[in-house]
């Protein structure tokens, strides 16, 4: 069976040693995890975990069990791609004079729908949101201009079908 | 659970430390495993206080106190608890958290920790316990707040001893412990993000029923489940029913009595031969509260492919990780064999038994009868081990360490009764049969505890004799010593080209160590000896050290080995 990206989504109680607890599940298997964001979710105290690895089918079936196993974990699902509306945010922290210096610039940001977040006398900060393959191609056309800094968060994705937490909590 | 106490009860003003006393107490337990040290220091000053409710056991070594808490577990069903302190006391229970999660046993840890506002700064003796236990707790809390110290102890007991059980740490401040709290105590029946046990689908057991009714060869493998699940008697009329002959896995030993028709032996890598071979010749596997472990099964690929596979299992993760199951029947042994009863239809496969039977036979004339009744000079472990059978009529508890003589144990021991096989199955700890045994003995004082421990493995844990002597607990102990670490010395003869690398043993003189703790102490050479002194081991009120020296090249067989396919199981 092939890799493939797959989107793990795990919904918790707030517990400071759950991130261990389910870093400790891919490392025991050998299996990097690509992107990481943790955030409230739509309940109240529930917190959801956004976890991207590459792995086959079968094994993101047993991770996702032996997630689900951990204690403080209310429910874990996987999603490929298609399944999935997602996006990561990218920030580039860039010097004030390209801007008056370097006029294309300001078309490129233009162009790519990126939003410049603040500006002052030594840099700006430009933030573009989106797929993997956007905020790399910004990155491609302002690299020549000089990157200051470079940030991108883990991706977040939300599914197309119903994840049926508020339901299951009842019936816990 | 509540987090706060409710309004209507009165609470006490006590410190945390007394807190934790209070809740084991409320828990049920009267015995205590564990090793004093400075963070831990409040917790056992009440203990001193509440001896007479509460026994603590001083072991020599937090690995042996954590060991014996696990032996205890085994034997009563009851939750087993150890206290360390921080840092070294801490991670010198490790080797005993990942044994108890591995074969799922039911355990309470408390550890010291240093106050809350040292943590971070690397102090004297200070150590992440949560994050090093992590991964071999089932559960784990540190707690800062002598408040929270009453729901973190009931919540600990509720995970360890619910659906599949394991162990759970919980790591106390000592600021904790010193400072005071409005105590009361509640005990937890219930964490939202946990279901321990999933209700068994009716349609799951009528989808099982029909296939094992219409089955020609079908064949049982049952694990620690049914003992965890006390589910024996279930297991036992299942099978009567059913006619299916019936194997176990080391843990599932004693489920099922030795002499029971239906029972044909253990499955895996040193497990009987007609169940090897015949695990891939049956057309439904039953597989009841076991994990299908690689020593179970050998090599995957070629395990039990001929056959529809049937897996009563507790705990969602276990189904289809290793073998994919045809049904799954998610739930509690007990329950899902007592539904699936009445489904099942009357059988004998007379037959298919006929198949176990003659590779018994075989098994009998090229393995069992040279261990049983040998005709060489040198002393084999078996006869040891048979010896024990007679003189306890097969009632004792058997405790074993881990290498040959726990796979000799295994296979030659009787039993008639559950909960009487404690060994390390899963991690394969060696040095835990001696501290276990002291815990088997505390968890079933009425009964016989025999512990048969390598020359190797007894010399990991041998200062709980120390234990042994201070409590005495009157366990019986049997070194089967062959000079070597003689597991490791057969894979290389038979994998290494005889190069027994690291694996001989100079030994000391066991018998005058035994005695310097004022254990009885005998040493048998030689087969005419080997009856009266068991005799006189199993006569003894006392605890009592036996040294048998076993033929020292001697295997054990049959034998899967690894990555072999199970059906591949040689004789020698």
């Amino acid at each position: 069976m092939e890799k493939q990206v797959f989107t793990i989504s795990v919904y918790t109680e707030n517990n400071p040693g759950l991130l261990n607890r389910i870093a400790t599940i891919f490392l025991k298997r050998h299996i990097n995890i690509e992107s990481l964001n943790v955030s409230r979710s739509e309940i109240e105290n529930v917190h959801r975990f956004t976890i991207v690895a590459k792995m086959t089918e079968v094994s993101v079936k047993k991770l996702v069990g032996q997630i689900e196993k951990q204690i403080e974990v209310i429910k874990a699902y996987y999603h490929t791609d298609d399944e999935i509306v997602f996006h990561e945010t990218a920030l580039f922290k860039m010097a004030s004079k390209l801007l008056f210096e370097q006029r294309e610039i300001q078309n490129v940001i233009k162009n790519s729908s990126a939003n410049i977040v603040t500006v002052n006398p030594d840099f700006f900060v430009i933030e573009k949101t989106g797929r993997r393959k956007d905020t790399e191609v910004l990155y491609e056309q302002l690299a020549p201009f000089g990157i200051m800094q470079f940030v991108r968060s883990g991706r977040i994705s939300i599914s197309k079908s119903e994840m049926k937490i508020s339901e299951k909590l009842k019936n816990l | 659970m509540k987090n706060s106490p409710s309004k209507n009860t009165p609470t006490t003003r006590i410190t945390g430390a007394e807190a934790v006393v209070k809740a084991l107490l409320e828990e049920g337990v009267t015995l205590a495993y564990g090793y004093p040290g400075g963070a831990i220091m409040p917790i056992y000053d009440e203990l001193f206080k509440y001896q007479d409710q509460l026994h603590h056991v001083l072991t020599r070594h937090e690995q042996g106190a954590i060991h014996a808490a696990q032996g205890f577990a085994r034997v009563s069903g009851k939750v087993g608890v150890c206290l360390a302190t921080s840092g070294p006391g801490a991670t010198n229970l490790v080797t005993g958290i990942a044994d108890a999660q591995i074969d799922s046993t039911p355990l309470v840890c408390i550890t010291g920790q240093v106050a809350s506002h040292l943590l971070g700064t690397d102090a004297f003796q200070e150590t992440d316990v949560i994050s090093i236990s992590a991964p071999v707790t089932k559960w784990n809390i540190q707690v800062t707040k002598a408040q929270e110290i009453p729901d973190a102890i009931a919540k600990a007991f509720y995970i360890a001893a619910s659906g599949r059980p394991g162990p759970v740490l919980i790591d106390i401040t000592k600021d904790a412990q010193m400072d005071l709290l409005d105590y009361r105590y509640e005990k937890c029946v219930a964490v939202r993000s946990y279901k321990p046990i999933p209700e068994v689908s009716e349609a799951s057991v009528k989808e099982a029923a029909a296939l094992i009714n219409a089955a020609k060869k079908p064949f049982v493998v049952f694990g620690q489940g049914v003992i965890l699940g006390r589910a024996e008697a279930a297991l036992k009329a299942f099978v009567e029913k059913s006619g299916i002959p019936s194997a176990w896995t080391v843990l599932g030993l004693s489920a099922l009595p030795t002499d029971h028709p239906l029972n044909v032996g253990m499955v895996g890598m040193h497990g009987h031969y007609g169940p090897n071979k015949l695990t891939n010749e049956c057309d439904v596997l039953i597989a009841i509260g076991m994990r299908f472990d690689d020593r179970v099964t050998g090599n995957l690929k070629t395990y039990a492919k001929q056959a529809k596979v049937v897996h009563f299992e507790i705990d969602p993760a276990e189904v289809d990780k290793n073998v994919k199951s045809d049904v799954a029947v998610l739930g509690d042994a007990k329950d899902a064999l007592e539904r699936i009863l009445p489904y099942l239809q009357k059988k004998n496969h007379d037959a298919w038994h006929n198949a176990f039977k003659k590779y018994h036979k075989e098994e009998l004339k090229a393995v069992i009868d040279p261990q049983l009744k040998p005709t060489k000079e040198g002393l084999t472990m078996g006869e040891v081990i048979n010896q024990v059978n007679r003189e306890t009529h097969g009632n004792a508890v058997v405790v074993s360490d881990v290498g040959q003589h726990q796979m000799f144990a295994v296979r030659y021991a009787n039993f008639t009764r559950s909960r009487s096989n404690v060994t390390s199955g899963g991690l394969g700890t060696m040095g835990f049969a001696l501290p276990a045994a002291i815990g088997a003995k505390m968890g079933a004082p009425d009964r016989e505890v025999v512990a048969f421990i390598g020359d190797g493995g007894y010399q990991m844990t041998c200062q709980e004799l120390g234990t042994i002597l201070q409590t005495g607990v009157a366990v019986k102990i049997v070194v089967l010593n062959n000079e070597f670490l003689g597991m490791v010395r057969q894979w290389q003869q038979l994998f290494f080209d005889k190069r027994y690398a690291s694996t001989t043993m100079i030994n000391p003189d066991f018998i005058k160590l035994a005695e310097a703790y004022d254990i009885r102490a005998k040493r048998v050479s030689n087969r005419k000896d080997l009856a009266g002194a068991v005799k006189e081991m199993i006569a003894s009120k006392e605890s009592y050290f036996l040294e048998v020296m076993i033929e020292k090249e001697d295997n054990v067989f049959p034998m899967v080995p690894t990555g072999a396919c199970v059906s591949e199981v040689r004789l020698s």
